[in-house]
């Protein structure tokens, strides 16, 4: 089996986005491109979960075929790696079903399937998992009210950094804050494998009052474009470049 | 496909309710509820007379998953590395919700912090030996622990055996470790990698010990080695084996047989010197033997020479 690479955009913010085009319709359209779309929000402390802004973090990464999950900022870290190896787990599950339904006609899925056999499907799925390449654009919200939230997004970025090099596959990363200085969204880290050096660029980040998040999320998917341009670019000189090892 | 938001929707069950499977129609009869966990419940059930554990979860996904693992590991020959897998099956609640579970055997015991204090600090040593064995044993098979911490080890009596009790953070060799727990993580102390390769599961078996005297834990700071270190050296009934213990937080052990090694060295030293020991106390105390010795010939040599004159 030819193993392909998982791409998903995590969004992290902390509220409703105000400006620009519905979040959840790009979402839907980044999912119609390969690209699962995972969404983290974090609460102030004095919150409760049925705060109405949250909504909206729900909706975006259902549909963009991704996992949501609300929480205090304590708890990011564990949250920002549960989610994006849930959702890897989710993409591939969903890849399994689908030659599954091929197989086995198209009422057939995984839980319908007796547990041994169930289990020889998962180890398959966790294979697959764990080396699989990834690319992850991460979008962080600095509007205002994120700003005291930061050194947690920061810690929790390099903890996630920490966990998925330790995989077989392959990862690439890049982080956008929004709103940018007169642009949508702004570069913080250029594709990646590690994220170590985004210590000294985090502190510098300027936090603005509009929340851009449908816009933001346009420019993110935009990202694997770029780049899988400059990669068939780059495939076409291979030979030339094998050289240089 | 579907998005999933995590909510609680655990099951709660009562005692006395009756558990049956969907697959394989064994029946179940909860007793009370034994742990909760990041992935599922687990139950002290009751099937036809005999006790079990049971785990149930909505996570179908990580259930599985877990029993993989607890089925690999009962491939392994030798000692019994984690608990006995009974039954694998699924439960259709009352509105129609499917869960997975697992039965497993139900292992009663004390908790390991609790034992060394009412039974005395040479099980320190004792308990590092076992450990060691099991994951020598666990590691040549291709696995590695991952979430190695104090509450997945239990107690059993009569011998006295450290056992684990969850074996669902256990890994494949040279994969991101699947689950931990930051304290106990090297990666947390910025100490290392999640690769699972021994060396990962013999940091946080120091960390088992040091969690034992710090029941509170402790912090990280910009200089966790020095930290780490110091707090090794802070309790006495760990200083024995100090130099073993750092090295481990430093990652020089490739394998936890090397790590056993030195262990047993310093066992035997200490025995060899609380013998040593015994052995000067003895000279003292045989005086009084030797006199009792001396005056018993004497009388013998007496009732010789009257049976040389007589």
């Amino acid at each position: 089996m030819k193993k392909g690479t998982l791409k998903q955009i995590l969004l992290i913010t902390d509220g409703c986005s105000n400006k620009g085009e519905d979040p959840a319709g790009v979402a839907a359209l980044a999912y119609e491109q390969g690209i699962t779309v995972n969404v983290i929000g974090i609460l102030e402390n004095n919150q409760t979960e049925e705060v109405g802004g949250l909504k909206e973090v729900e909706d975006i990464a259902l549909s963009g075929g991704g996992v949501s999950q609300i929480v205090y900022p304590e708890i990011l870290s564990q949250t920002v790696k549960m989610v994006t190896r849930q959702a890897m787990t989710q993409t591939i599950q969903g890849f399994v079903n689908k030659e599954l339904k091929q197989i086995l006609g198209s009422n057939q899925s995984i839980e319908d399937i007796d547990p041994e056999k169930r289990g020889e499907i998962m180890e398959v799925v966790e294979d697959l998992g764990e080396s699989s390449d990834l690319e992850v654009v991460v979008l962080v919200d600095t509007s205002a009210s994120m700003h005291d939230k930061l050194p947690t997004v920061k810690e929790s970025l390099i903890d996630l950094s920490i966990s998925l090099n330790s995989r077989i596959g392959k990862n690439r990363f890049c982080i956008f804050s929004f709103p940018g200085k007169r642009k949508d969204i702004q570069k913080v880290l250029d594709w990646s494998p590690q994220l170590n050096s985004i210590s000294e660029v985090f502190p510098k980040l300027t936090s603005g009052g509009i929340t851009p998040t449908g816009p933001a999320l346009r420019e993110a998917i935009y990202q694997f474009g770029k780049k899988s341009l400059l990669r068939s670019l780059r495939n076409e000189s291979t030979d030339v470049e094998e050289f240089g090892y | 496909m579907r998005a999933q938001t995590w909510k609680n929707s655990d099951i709660d069950f009562k005692p006395g309710t009756k558990i049956t499977g969907k697959w394989y129609k064994n029946q179940y009869r909860i007793k009370g509820k034994l742990g909760k966990g990041a992935i599922g419940t687990v139950y002290l059930c009751e099937s036809g007379g005999k006790l079990a554990a049971l785990k149930i979860s909505d996570k179908g996904t990580s259930m599985t998953v877990e029993v993989n693992v607890l089925k690999s590991l009962g491939q392994v020959q030798g000692t019994r590395l984690g608990p006995y897998l009974l039954d694998v099956d699924d439960w259709v609640s009352p509105y129609g919700t499917t869960y997975s579970f697992y039965v497993m055997e139900y292992l009663k015991g004390e908790s390991m912090a609790y034992f060394i204090k009412n039974h005395g600090n040479v099980w320190v040593g004792v308990f590092l030996l076992q450990l060691l064995e099991d994951l020598e044993q666990l590691h040549q098979s291709g696995w590695v622990f991952g979430d190695l911490k104090l509450d997945n080890l239990m107690v059993l009596s009569s011998p006295s055996r450290v056992r684990w009790v969850d074996v669902g953070g256990t890994t494949q060799k040279g994969r991101a470790i699947k689950e931990y727990t930051e304290f106990y993580d090297r990666g947390y102390w910025g100490l290392g990698t999640r690769k699972a390769e021994p060396s990962y599961d013999l940091f946080a078996l120091v960390m088992v010990f040091l969690h034992i005297y710090y029941p509170r834990r402790f912090e990280k700071t910009t200089y966790s080695e020095k930290l780490i270190y110091k707090k090794i050296d802070e309790v006495k009934p760990l200083q024995p084996y100090r130099n073993p213990l750092k090295k481990a937080i430093a990652g020089k052990y490739k394998t936890s047989s090397e790590m056993k090694n030195d262990v047993l060295q310093i066992v035997y030293q200490a025995q060899n010197k609380s013998r040593l020991k015994k052995k000067s106390n003895q000279k003292v105390t045989n005086i009084p033997f030797y006199i009792e010795m001396g005056g018993i010939s004497v009388v013998a040599i007496g009732f010789y020479i009257l049976s040389l004159i007589f």
